[in-house]
């Protein structure tokens, strides 16, 4: 196999030395970390490496000499160079060449038989791979098929070579300590001696940090424990707050903001706090409401004519749609009662807006279900005498055949009726017969609009769930810092020349966008409709209630 | 060393493809794809205005005609910069692994580099398109689980 040097592009102007890293065997690889510089005392680098080796559980070793000349070559330090690779032996030893100012680079890598047999050492070839060390140490492997069965933590990088480079940068955080800036036994080159990154700014940030997250958190805490006091858990509260989505998403929230504080969605409709916005909103509420129930009046009143050239019995029709008629104006009054509240309530109900996009169109969600609260009603009722009427009329037409529901087995059973019962039961059977398309039809208004209603609620809650589960965080990383994400690396190959070792440069190539969104996808709410079509078919024939979500953890109504 | 060789792709265009050695260890392909055509844009684009004005004389709203425009200059930028491919290119090197590189008119490359360890075989696979069957060039990939090839890649666009 030809065997590759990865070399870090920082290195690249250093000054001479030895070349400390780890050698992998079974890719034919070696990846220099640091360079070593002249002057050093061996033992003194032989204490170093087995200290950093300790510490983090990598082999590093010197692996051969790094040789940055001028124009004429030294030729005593060339020999002093090769004489080292008898003090530090490691099979094979790297000599790497660069002349100053020049773009040609030489690299021999040597395998020493022994001291007795020089002239028998072979040369192999050798490939350059030059890689931009900080961004290897910071960046995250995302490998595309992810093996269930092996732990990440202590298994020595044997799993892909790429994936055993990008380990061994990462682990060896100890060698990057000491600088050769800095006064010790031995002067290292990495890539700190860039330059450490710092800016006054972020240093003021950090420091601020700290006493400002202890107070948010104090503040979070006291509110937290508030909410959770036991005059909330009294029953009519505790019902009302189960049923308002804006309550289930401001519990979320609030144990978003106590967990991290760079969640806070900063999608911030101020506008909503500005006093006309409110007031024209306020305003337009009122109409509406007002609207919807003169619809629904002229609906009713179209039901107790002869709606769609069906002919409906009239005494049961007058009764239903005066009754419901009497509830639409009872719902009118009730309105315009709270009309002058309704500005102050909405600003205040707006405030809160501020915690959030999502928080906005759950109080929209809640405006709409609070608003519709009748059309709620009217299906309720119809709903019941719709599945009062089913009930009654399948068991009324067991009768009628001879035969009875036995509850004991669960099964139909035939049975000997008495004369004045089937008299009585094939009475009652034919009139709730003959009422039937009349409550039909009313249930069915009823249920389409409130299936109108639930529809739009449910999308807007969809449109919730998926905010609350964009990984914002991650979405802004790969975007500000792209080397942090990798999905893997890409080779470019430098200016060649003939006799020369072939050189490439490795850079890390990002993970697309939809890669990051997959992979660090946040937990949602989990409010998914519990029924199938199937079932909810069923449902709807039999005249059953529809209940379109449940929170987690809620009991069964 | 560089070779320069032209071949026609299934559907007619021309292409050409390039071959350069950078080592005995290095090599590299480059496959040139045809270029977009000042015909097919200009067919394409009076497609387009020419419905948008027959919607026009039908609505006698104005918004349409302007909706078009957006709708064409937006789907010339899409088609560019997602669809229409400028060359691919194909460096192999050795003992490291196999990239592919594929950039696009507008200038975006997306590259893919694939580990020697994982790659299992390189084979000439069959597909039948239309009336005939054309052949393409792909990586079977080793399985983590078992020794079996997982995921087919297809260097080059047919």
């Amino acid at each position: 196999m030809v065997l590759k040097a990865f070399f870090p592009t920082c290195c690249a102007s250093a000054d001479s030395g030895l070349l400390v890293g780890r050698w992998v065997p079974e890719q034919s690889s070696a990846v220099v970390l640091a360079v070593v510089h002249f002057p050093f005392i061996p033992i003194q680098v032989k204490e170093l490496l087995a200290q950093v080796q300790q510490a983090s559980q990598v082999g590093v070793t010197v692996l051969g000499t790094w040789c940055h000349r001028r124009q004429e070559p030294e030729e005593s330090l060339g020999h002093f160079l090769e004489g080292l690779g008898a003090i530090f032996s490691h099979k094979p030893w790297f000599q790497l060449c660069r002349e100053r100012g020049s773009k040609s680079w030489s690299c021999k890598a040597t395998h020493w038989q022994g001291p007795t047999s020089h002239a028998a050492s072979g040369e192999d070839q050798v490939m350059l791979i030059f890689y931009d060390q900080r961004k290897v140490l910071l960046s995250q492997l995302h490998p595309p098929a992810v093996l269930p069965d092996r732990q990440a933590g202590d298994t020595t990088a044997s799993a892909g070579g790429l994936a055993a480079v990008f380990d061994t940068v990462a682990r060896s955080e100890a060698l990057f300590q000491s600088d050769r800036f800095d006064e010790g036994p031995v002067r290292l080159s990495h890539w700190q001696s860039e330059g450490v990154e710092a800016s006054i700014l972020v240093e003021l940030a950090k420091w601020a940090a700290g006493p400002v997250c202890l107070l948010l958190a104090c503040l979070l805490s006291l509110v937290s424990a508030a909410s959770a006091c036991r005059v909330f858990k009294l029953w009519p509260l505790s019902f009302i707050w189960s049923k308002l989505s804006t309550c289930e998403q401001l519990r979320h929230r609030l144990e978003q903001l106590t967990l991290i504080f760079s969640t806070r969605k900063a999608k911030n409709p101020a506008q909503l706090m500005r006093k006309d916005l409110i007031g024209q909103l306020a305003d337009a509420l009122i109409p509406v409401a007002d609207h919807v129930a003169k619809e629904l009046q002229h609906l009713l009143q179209w039901l107790m004519g002869a709606p769609a050239g069906l002919k409906m019995n009239r005494a049961l029709d007058q009764v239903l749609g005066r009754f419901f008629l009497y509830h639409i104006h009872l719902w009118i009054s009730y309105i315009h009662l709270m009309s002058p509240f309704i500005e102050r309530i909405l600003w205040h109900v707006g405030l809160s807006a501020c915690l959030g996009l999502t928080v906005a169109l759950s109080i929209l969600s809640d405006i709409i279900a609070l608003l519709t609260f009748h059309i709620y009603c009217f299906y309720v009722y119809g709903a019941r005498l719709y599945c009062l009427k089913i009930h009654g009329l399948s068991s009324l037409w067991r009768l009628f055949r001879g035969k009875k529901w036995n509850v004991l087995r669960q099964r139909v059973d035939s049975c000997s009726y008495d004369l004045d019962q089937l008299f009585i039961g094939t009475l009652l059977f034919t009139i709730l017969v003959f009422l039937l398309p009349t409550t039909a039809l009313y249930y069915l208004v009823f249920t389409l609009l409130r299936l109108l209603v639930v529809t739009v609620q449910g999308l807007i809650h969809l449109l919730v769930d998926l905010i609350n589960s964009l990984p914002l965080y991650s979405l802004g990383l790969r975007l500000c810092r792209p080397y942090r994400l990798a999905a893997g690396v890409k080779f470019r190959v430098l200016e060649h020349e003939t006799g020369r070792p072939l050189r490439l440069l490795m850079q890390i190539n990002p993970l697309p966008y939809s890669r990051v969104v997959h992979t660090y996808r946040l937990p949602t709410c989990g409010c998914h409709p519990k029924h199938s079509w199937g079932s909810l078919c069923r449902k709807l024939f039999f005249g059953e209630l529809i209940y379109p979500w449940r929170q987690r953890g809620d009991k069964q109504d | 060393m560089e070779d320069e060789q032209s071949f026609s792709d299934i559907y007619g265009g021309r292409l050409a493809l390039q071959r350069r050695c950078y080592s005995p260890s290095c090599l590299e392909f480059c496959l040139s794809c045809p270029r977009i055509t000042l015909r097919s844009l200009t067919a394409v684009t009076c497609t387009v205005w020419l419905a948008a004005y027959g919607l026009f004389t039908l609505c006698e709203n104005s918004m349409i005609l302007s909706a078009a425009i957006f709708i064409t200059l937006l789907g010339l930028l899409g088609y560019l910069h997602f669809v229409k491919i400028d060359h691919e290119t194909l460096l192999i090197i050795d003992s490291l692994g196999i990239q592919m590189t594929s950039s696009y008119a507008s200038g975006k490359e997306s590259t893919t580099f694939i580990e020697m360890g994982e790659v299992k075989d390189v084979v000439i696979n069959e597909a039948i398109y239309m009336q005939k069957v054309i052949y393409y060039l792909c990586i079977l990939l080793k399985d983590p689980v078992e020794p079996h090839g997982i995921s087919q890649v297809v260097p080059l666009f047919q």
